[in-house]
């Protein structure tokens, strides 16, 4: 493995907040390593910038260990990057050759709006996971244990690969409806397939549908381009188990 | 989109039935073209609602469309979509749309005729008519050209709305869905195939 650094060129999308119009710039940076991760790079670059008395770039980021679903990046025209099950984080320059050019880019949603530079405001999916996204347990001080509930084991299992989902919404940046039903259908699934979350499955999905509509997510024409950029790796069958959710609901819901 | 979906993806089953008939038989397909085209529950129930079922289809597509440009606000500088869907699963509103046209096409082509037959000319039946008219049609090569061209498209909406359809009803099973993809590839190839057949047979068995 060669150390020799690479030469780069970034066109990053520069954004004051989130009433400015913004536009791309272009940056050199050279002798980048290759064992660097994308966002050290990125730290590189504004340290560039900070000493010669630039502003930096705006960039979410927080555990840097691919399990936050804080940082996020439209690179080359995918998300996360061009690397698979992955976040921006753990993306690596050797993915990457001396001399190429890089384009980065923030989410794009109507339902993500740009706050700063690389940063969009995913808030959208928080109001999702409020509108239903919970079970409500008596904690009354007499809690029954979960496990004393018998659950099948490959229930139990995919209702974890559900629960898998760190909410990045690299799901909506890929898809081109910036539908939001990879992430909802998730949140859904973890709950659908455990006793636990039957008691308020109807209203459940219902609600969070709702809410999804709302916040002005485009809606599933089953490209399948979320589940192949999806960090964690969520699987399309979520969004069947949503709408077959969705069905019982409708059908049954007393209102 | 689902639900109207399978109901053409039947109606193009049938449709197909019909024309393969036009290989094999004169007499059967104007038998059958016959019943089609003056059977009362045919004309006055099933005719309404496949046009009901195409109108539904295409206005929900156009709709769905729109709110998903919509959703999306600023495109991107650079997209590579292809590293991650299919083409036809991205371009179902073009492949739809070139099918609509060519559906204007076929409706001026065929049912005009019918419409204007039936009841503006006021002919009398006549149950012997339709192989001769369909075989006279498809003799010229700029028609017949058209016609193969529409089932390219179709071919491309059907490879990914046949198998589409069914995970939108939720239909998504780790033993079932592997053998829908393969059935709906199969689908999307086979019935636009079998048109394009039925059409070149014509074009080629022209005998003045």
């Amino acid at each position: 493995m060669s150390d020799k650094g690479m030469n780069l060129t970034l066109k990053i999308w520069r954004q004051k907040d989130s009433k400015s119009k913004g536009k791309m710039e272009t940056y050199k940076l050279s002798d980048i390593s290759e064992h660097m991760s994308f966002l050290e790079m990125l730290d590189v670059l504004n340290e560039q910038l900070i000493n010669e008395g630039q502003e930096p770039v705006a960039f979410d980021h927080d555990c840097r260990e691919g399990i936050c679903g804080m940082c996020s990046l439209y690179i080359n025209g995918e998300a996360h990057g061009p690397d698979r099950g992955i976040t921006t984080c753990q993306l690596h320059m050797r993915m990457f050759n001396d001399g190429d050019t890089i384009v980065i880019e923030p989410w794009r949603a109507a339902a993500f709006p740009v706050t700063k530079d690389l940063i969009v405001d995913r808030s959208a999916m928080d109001r999702i996971q409020q509108a239903g996204g919970f079970i409500s347990v008596n904690t009354s001080g007499n809690t029954q244990d979960a496990n004393a509930i018998p659950i099948n084991k490959s229930d139990a299992d995919k209702s974890f690969d559900a629960a898998a989902c760190i909410g990045c919404g690299a799901c909506v940046a890929t898809c081109k409806n910036a539908s939001a039903m990879l992430f909802v259908s998730a949140k859904i699934s973890q709950f659908a397939l455990l006793p636990q979350g039957q008691v308020e499955a109807k209203e459940r999905v219902d609600n969070m549908v709702k809410q999804m509509d709302l916040e002005g997510f485009g809606n599933c024409t089953n490209t399948g381009a979320c589940e192949a950029e999806c960090p964690k790796g969520i699987s399309l069958e979520n969004i069947a188990r949503m709408n077959r959710e969705f069905i019982k609901s409708a059908v049954l819901k007393d209102k | 989109m689902a639900l109207s979906g399978f109901f053409l993806l039947f109606f193009l089953l049938m449709h197909l039935s019909i024309n393969l008939l036009s290989v094999f038989s004169e007499d059967a397909f104007n038998t059958v073209s016959h019943f089609m085209g003056y059977n009362p529950l045919i004309q006055f129930l099933m005719q309404p609602i496949l046009i009901a079922g195409i109108i539904f289809h295409l206005v929900m597509g156009m709709v769905l469309e729109m709110k998903n440009r919509k959703a999306r606000g600023v495109s991107y500088a650079k997209n590579n979509a292809a590293a991650n869907s299919t083409w036809m699963s991205r371009n179902m509103i073009i492949t739809g749309i070139m099918i609509l046209l060519f559906l204007v096409a076929h409706m001026i082509d065929f049912w005009a005729h019918e419409i204007d037959y039936k009841y503006i000319a006021a002919n009398a039946e006549d149950p012997t008519r339709y192989w001769e008219e369909l075989h006279h049609k498809m003799g010229d090569p700029l028609h017949v050209g058209i016609y193969v061209v529409a089932f390219v498209f179709l071919s491309l909406h059907l490879m990914h709305g046949f198998q589409s359809a069914f995970q939108s009803v939720g239909f998504n099973h780790n033993k079932y869905t592997p053998a829908i993809k393969k059935l709906g590839t199969l689908y999307a190839i086979l019935v636009p195939l079998g048109f394009i057949f039925v059409a070149l047979f014509h074009f080629l068995t022209q005998s003045h």
